[in-house]
Parts: C-alpha cells; structure tokens; sequence
C-alpha cells in the first residue's frame, strides 16, 4: 500500500486589495480645509469640560456633549512621548515596507490642546530626543487636505 | 438577580508560530475538543457558543459562521464578538453573561488567532483612525514603547528593569507546555536581544502565535455537577473610553486598568489587592506593562513598582505571583491571548496548574488588554459569591 | 421566573446611499441621541453599551474603537457584537437579564457605501475552498433562491410582489431609503444581476444606524409608559459551507424561532402573532424565512404573497417599514427590524402603523445564504 505523502500546502490571496473610500464627516472636513488652505490647527471645546480636542470631533467623550466651538491651537507644542521604529513592517497603504525606516512616531502637545497629535519628528537618534523638548509643525509645500499636509514636527530651541 | 456561574473546563492548543499542520477551523477545533475532554462534556452538553478574532489576521468575515464545523456549532446558537486585543477577555466575559443570564447553562467561549496567515503589524496599524494616526502608528508596539520612554522618564525605570519582567516571564514559561516561547532567559539575553523600538528589545516585546483556546461556563447548578471545583466568576469589568491614541494624556498611569480595577475591588470589598489577591494573569503585551501597570492595579503606589520587581514580588515564589503561564510575551495568538489569561487564572484557582501552579489559590485576577488602552477585566475565586 | 426586559427606547437614521456628512461616529451620536431622547433619560443613566459594527465593512481593525466617545462609552462597561444587529441586541438583553445591569444601550452602524461591498462579502466565504470562486451576497443568494424555486415550484412573479409590496410599504416610512411605485413587471424586467436575482430583487446600498435601550423590568416602568416586552429569543447557525447544506431549508430559523415561540408561549405563529419584521436581503428571502417562522408549511411562502396574506391589509403583514429591501445598511438592519416592530407594538410607527399589534417579530441573518438567524417575540 503507497504510504499517504504528507504535504502541507498553503494558499495564497495575493496582496488582499480591499478599497475604501472613507467620508470623514463635516468636522475633519472642516479640520483638513485649515491645513490645506490656511496651514491652521483646529480644535473643538467642550462647552461642559472645557477640554479642546485635536484633531476635532462631535463628541467630547467623557462630558457626551457636542462640540461646536472650534479654537485654533498652535502649530507649537512639546514632546509628550516618541520611539524610533527600527523594525521593518508594512504599511496598510501601499502594501510595501514603510519607508523611511528608522523613523520617529512622536507624541505632540500642541499649546491649546488638550490631547496629543500622533505624528513624525525628523530626528532618529534617540540621544537627541527628550520628553518635553519644544517642538513646531513643519507644513508640506503641496496640501491635499490630509494629516499629511503636515510633513513632521521639528525640535526647536 | 442573575445566575451565579463558574468555568468548569479549559482547553487550549500548543501555541506556536506558525501551524502548518491545521487550517484555522480545526485550530480552533484542538482547543475545543480539549476543553469538552477536561470538563468530561460532549457536543450536544454544550448551549451556546461565543467565539472571537480579529478580522484582517485571517482576512475572513463572518467568522462565528464559518467556523461552525470546528466550534461545535452547527444548530447551535453562537455569535461573534471583536474588541482588538481584548478580544479573548471579552469573550470570556460574554460567556459568563450568557450563563448569567438564565438563557443558558452551559457556555463555551471560543478565542483564536492564525498570525501566521497574514501581516500582523499591517493589519493592526489598520485600527488606527485611517486618516488620522494609521500612518504614525507602528503596530503594537509604537503606543507601547512610547509609554515606556515616558515612564522612564518619570520614575528613573531603565532598560534593566523591564528585562527582569522579561526574563522572569520567560523562564515561567519552561513550566508552561503550551506556550508558544520556551526559552531559558538572562536578564542580558534581552538587553542584547534587538532594538525593535527605543526603549523595547525583541525579548521584551510579545511574538505573534498561532493558537486557539476554549474555555466553559456553566450556571451554578450545572457546574456543581459538571466540575469538582469550578472556578467562580466573582466580577467582571471592562473599560475601553478612549477613541483615539492622541486622547491619553497622562499615559503614565494606564488609565483604564486603574478605573476597571478600581471598580472591581470595590464591588468584591478588596482594599489591599498585592495581600489579597493570590495570583494574576495579565495581558501585559510587553516588559514595559509588566511593570508599570502594576500600579494601575492598585498593588503598590506610583514609581513603586521597579523597586517591588527588583524585589522579586512578583516572582513564582514571591508575594504575588504574575504570569505564572510565562504571560503574553512567550504566547500571543492575538484573539485567544485574553481569554488564555482568564483560562489560566481559572486553572490556578481549579488547582490544574501542574508544574506553574501556584500553592492555595483562592483568588485569582485576570485581564485583557488592546485598542488603544482598553481593558477587560475578571476576578475568579474558589467559591461562587 | 424569568426576568424581564423591555425596550424603553428607539432611534434610527433615515437610509441612505451615501452619508457624506457624516463618519461613523457622527452617526452613532445621532442614534444615541435620539434613542436616549425617546426614553427621555441621559447618558448617566445607561449602565452598559453595546456595539455592533464589523471590521470589513467599515475598513479598519476595531471597527469599535471609532465609536467609544460617541455611543457614552467613557467609564463605563462596553463591549461590541460583530454580526447582525439583532444578535448584538440579544447580548445586550443577557448582560441586563444576568442582574450586573438596569438599563443597556445597543447601537449599530454602517456606511456600506464606502468599501467594495462584493470583495468584502466574497471574504465570508472560506479561503481555501470557496472564496476563489468569486461568490458574493448576490452569486451566492441566486444559488439560493434558484434551488427554492426548483425545489418548491417557487417563481420569479412571486418574488417580484415581495419586492412591489415593499417598496410600496416604504412610502409610508421617512426613515426607508427607497420608496418606490413598482410594479410585477417593472421587477421582472429590471437588470439581471445573477439569475434569478435582478436588480429590483436586491437591496441596496445604505448608510446609516440604529440603537435601541433596553431596561430591566424595575427601570423600565420607571422610564417609560410604553415598554415593549421582550417575551421570547432564539438564535441558531446552520452548517458553512454553501454544500453542506439544502439551501432551500431552513432547519436553523426554525431552531430559533422554536426556542422564541417557546419563552413566548406562541403556540400558532400565523394566529399569534400580528406583524412580522423580517430580513429580506433579497426579494425570494422573505419567501423563505416566512416558512421557517413557522407562518405557513415548507415551500408555501409563494401562497402567502399571492393571498395577499403579508400585505399591509392581510392577516400578517410583512415588512410594514418597507423592510430591508427598501433600506440595508448592513448589520444595522437587523436591529432596525427589532425597532419597527418595537414601534408597532407602541403605537409610534406613523404612518404605517398597524391597528391592534400586540405581539410583534422581528428576524436577522448572519453569515451567507442564511445561515445564522435570531428570532425576536415583542409584547406588550
């Protein structure tokens, strides 16, 4: 009797292409124009807590309330926390490997706002990043109306 | 006044990186069949289903009808829930409310991941706001080690301190047959190992398993008969509150352990949780979080825990035992790895622990941990309250 | 005995193709709101919520993460359903029946504008075995009801009255999306889209969501002069793979209609029980389920339609808000069945609104062709 062959196969889906094609609602509509037209950061505040919150959005979530005051908050602000990303991984967007690597994934505090930005700092040599180092947005020549229109944050003295 | 409920049998896989050997229906089905052999049930004992994943690891939708063949739940009742990382806890904490309910006696709570098939950082970075963080955020472990730096940065915590999480859970692990990482650890071997993301070295941060795990819950009567000593489910709490990554100000303190463990020693009455707990299982994703979050927890006060680690506190032999399976940094099949949490901290309480059990039990705590600092938390004990 | 449990209070979205204004936050917001105003309570008053979304349709790994702010969630225990509404609702309804919570807020949401809703369907179908076919809700529904109709003797005019009747029905509905004047012909002549489905069998397209608030009985009389009872709930899955099964059965909707009817003490389906809210993702569906609910024997859902037995005038109507044909935002249908019939049973539901409901259904699927349902008994 022929011996059973143990093969394990695999099957493969190819690069999962799975479209999307996101509305982001009146308020990051409102948020997205600013970078892009008029290179500004804006904020809601809550009418009950007072918190602002950016990137802006309806609903303050501990108070419930709607926001509808929109505060524009500096393009200045200071490190709240970082890591320098040495490890390759993809990027959801292109399904390649995320270039640049290393980079910086900085936590900023923006003067204003009462919650962090996520984004890039242009220095990866961890001995030259600090918490609470001053820090400035640096705008991207060409905007589209995207986080992006922001390049990165730069430490400034 | 809903129904006092107790698990009653625990089965998980052999975690691995990568199981070639199984689809991921009849991963899932190892684990089940495992957990109906350690309660001594059939199929047909079984009332309900609840099982759990993340979607994009496997890239399959509708999972709870997909895996019927595997679960057992072919005309059965079943249905699916997803909460990120917290997943496998929030699972578990669904069976036990379908016990409670009254609706059903005997519930089996499904928790699964096949990391092997996909890219899991790719697929994780997809939980981030799409057009706000999803570019800045490194997987998993950008959050994570950002906390870190920030702890550091307020209590003088270093590199060192974390690798004694680190080797600590790694060597508990030798004593875990299941878990995914075995492997003897030197405090040296993980401040050598490689820099992933400042501060986090490779053996500080949690691998990426394939592996299933099942746990049942019956309502009282049924587990009297089912289990000589099922593990009572005493509370449960759970707190995600935040949206965003950017909303965390104050990181330093993980924000919904605190409140979520807060609420569940108030509700049990316990003022003193480092004496009065006997045992944690944690969803502690990496040596940073094993080390701060202690903390949150209530079990010493803020910048105490590097000098309680230092200690060994938190050693096999120690005053409160953490992690005695070898924890999430040696075992993490995303969607089981919460529920593998609560299936372990069942097993000490049971006294089912074999080589990594931890002497009288009557006590045990333990959570799930994901999204963006989200928490699921459930407190066993030896009687039913 | 059994605890029980009632909705105090309901809000949807009116359905529509595309919701620009608003992202998925926003929309749960909207609900909230609504549904928390129709109790006439606040946010501080609900214990414990509910979500219900899915990663795939919405596009991002914890499709719930996007709602925690706008669905109250800050400090307080959540949790998120992935599968049809009436499946989240019924774990909303356990976590309130195991005593740790008065009151339960459950809401849904989806924008199925925004993905590609056939790649996303095609991935319900399993990788190794099935997906690479290319099946999709729509392929594999036609599989389904082409094998009724050979089974059955079922036909396409049949189909298309469903189809005539409740779109017809959506006119008297502001929330529906599409509210049309169709006839028998216009349906049958409409584009083929996989034989026998044409497009005026299908549903459409939706934006939108709904949320619900469940109360134990003790808050429930607090809250509200009209509670609506939850008197019975079932939920039961049937085999995967599309072969496994005969897909002209319906062995798991009876399953879980049996185990509602049971808590109910519903003893005859079609005598007990006075307007039904079922899923009918496509025109041949609604056929089918009014067979496994028990309304009538295997393969006499055509005779219901041609009596005129589910019209709006007949013994049981069907789908009076117009029913999923008329408006599908995945997921959130489901739970909108169970607020229509909710609405009837109160009285609210405007113009159309039945005379007499006293008991009332509502059905959702999960899973393809049927596979899972959850069956819901509403009283007063």
């Amino acid at each position: 009797m022929a011996e059973e062959k143990k093969e394990l196969l695999t099957i493969s889906s190819g690069k999962m292409w799975q479209p999307y094609n996101w509305a982001v609602g009146r308020y990051w509509s409102r948020f997205f124009a600013e970078l892009r037209d008029n290179k500004r950061i804006m904020g809601t505040k809550c009418p009950k807590c007072k918190c602002v919150y950016m990137p802006p959005r309806e609903v303050c979530g501990k108070c419930f309330a709607k926001m509808d005051e929109w505060v524009e908050v500096s393009d200045k602000g200071r490190i709240a926390a970082f890591t320098v990303v040495w490890f390759p991984h993809v990027d959801p967007n292109t399904g390649e490997l995320k270039e640049p690597s290393p980079y910086t994934s900085v936590w900023v505090h923006l003067d204003g706002a009462d919650t962090y930005l996520m984004h890039y700092l242009d220095e990866t040599d961890e001995k030259k990043i600090k918490i609470g180092m001053r820090v400035q947005a640096v705008f991207s020549e060409e905007r589209k109306g995207s986080i992006h229109d922001i390049k990165h944050f730069k430490i400034i003295e | 006044m809903g129904k006092r409920v107790g698990i009653v049998g625990v089965g998980q896989t052999h975690h691995r990186s990568k199981r070639m050997d199984v689809n991921g229906v009849e991963l899932i089905n190892e684990a089940v069949m495992r957990a109906l052999d350690d309660a001594k049930l059939t199929r047909e004992e079984i009332d309900a289903i609840v099982i759990g994943n993340m979607d994009h690891f496997e890239g399959i939708n509708y999972v709870d009808t997909w895996s019927v063949d595997g679960s057992g739940a072919y005309m059965k009742p079943i249905m699916k829930l997803t909460t990120g990382g917290t997943t496998g806890a929030t699972v578990g904490i669904n069976a036990y409310y379908h016990a409670a309910s009254g609706l059903f006696d005997v519930v089996m709570a499904i928790g699964w991941e096949k990391n092997s098939e996909s890219d899991t950082t790719g697929a994780i970075s997809t939980c981030a706001n799409p057009w706000l963080e999803r570019d800045f955020f490194a997987g998993a472990i950008g959050p994570l080690a950002t906390a870190a730096t920030m702890y550091m940065q307020r209590y003088g915590a270093t590199e060192e301190d974390a690798a004694i999480v680190a080797a600590r859970e790694h060597n508990n692990a030798l004593n875990n047959p299941h878990a995914h990482l075995r492997m003897k650890t030197t405090v040296e071997d993980v401040l050598k190992s490689p820099m992933l993301s400042y501060p986090l070295h490779l053996l500080d941060m949690c691998p990426r398993s394939d592996g299933a795990c099942a746990v049942i819950f019956a309502s009282e009567e049924k587990a009297r008969k089912i289990a000589d000593r099922p593990a009572w489910v005493h509370t449960t709490v759970t707190r995600h509150d935040f949206t965003h990554f950017g909303d965390l100000v104050g990181w330093e303190r993980m924000p919904t352990l605190y409140s979520a463990s807060k609420e569940a020693y108030k509700m049990l009455g316990i003022k003193n949780p480092l004496r009065e707990i006997d045992v944690m299982e944690l969803y502690t994703p990496c040596s940073w979080s094993g080390l701060s979050w202690m903390e949150s927890l209530g079990v010493c006060g803020l910048g105490e825990s590097i000098k309680l680690n230092r200690e060994g506190v938190y050693d096999m032999d120690g005053e409160l035992p953490i992690n005695p399976s070898g924890g999430v940094i040696c075992t993490n099949p995303i969607g089981a790895t919460g529920l593998i949490r609560i299936a372990e901290a069942a097993l000490q309480v049971m006294g089912k622990a074999d080589k990594r059990q931890v002497p009288n039990v009557k006590t045990a705590l333990a959570t799930g941990f994901g999204g963006c600092s989200w928490t699921d938390l459930m407190i066993l004990g030896e009687t039913p309250r | 005995m059994m605890e029980k449990v009632a909705i105090v209070g309901i809000g949807q979205t009116k359905f529509e193709r595309e919701k620009k204004e608003q992202a998925f936050a926003e929309l749960v917001y909207e609900v909230v709101t609504k549904a928390l105003e129709d109790a006439g309570i606040t946010i501080a008053e609900i214990d414990n919520i509910v979500t219900i979304s899915n990663d795939f349709w919405d596009g991002r790994t914890i499709s719930s993460m996007a709602v925690t702010d706008a669905c109250g969630a800050y400090g307080k225990d959540v949790t998120t359903v992935e599968g049809d509404g009436t499946f989240g609702a019924l774990l909303g309804y356990m976590r309130t029946l195991s005593g740790s919570f008065d009151t339960t807020l459950v809401v849904a949401h989806s924008k199925i504008s925004e993905g590609n809703p056939r790649a996303i369907f095609n991935c319900t179908f399993d990788p190794i075995y099935e997906r690479m076919l290319g099946l999709d809700a729509i392929t594999s529904s036609a599989l389904q009801a082409r094998r009724y109709m050979i089974k059955y003797g079922a036909t396409e005019e049949q189909f298309a009255k469903v189809s005539v009747k409740n779109h017809k029905n959506a006119k008297n509905n502001p929330c529906a999306q599409l509210p049309l004047d169709i006839t028998v012909k216009d349906v049958l002549n409409s584009r083929m889209l996989a034989d026998p489905i044409k497009l005026l069998d299908a549903s459409p397209i939706s934006d939108g969501a709904c949320a619900i608030i469940l109360a134990n009985e003790r808050k429930a009389k607090k809250i509200s002069e009209k509670p609506v009872w939850i008197k019975g709930v079932g939920h039961c899955a049937d085999a995967y793979h599309l072969g496994d099964r005969d897909l002209a059965e319906t062995d798991s909707l009876k399953e879980a209609a049996n185990r509602a009817y049971k808590m109910a003490g519903v003893k005859t389906p079609i005598k007990d029980i006075d307007v039904a809210e079922v899923y009918d993702a496509f025109s041949y569906q609604e056929l089918m389920w009014l067979e496994g609910l028990g309304f009538c024997k295997k393969g006499e859902g055509g005779k219901l339609i041609d009596e005129g037995v589910t019209e709006m005038s007949g013994e049981l109507p069907v789908n009076p808000s117009g029913g999923v044909l008329s408006a599908h935002a995945v997921l959130v249908a489901g739970l909108v069945r169970i607020a229509e019939a909710a609405l009837q049973i109160r009285g609210d539901a405007g113009k159309h609104q039945l005379p007499n409901v006293n008991l009332a259904l509502a059905h959702g699927i999960n899973g393809p062709c049927g596979q899972s349902h959850c069956v819901w008994v509403l009283g007063r």
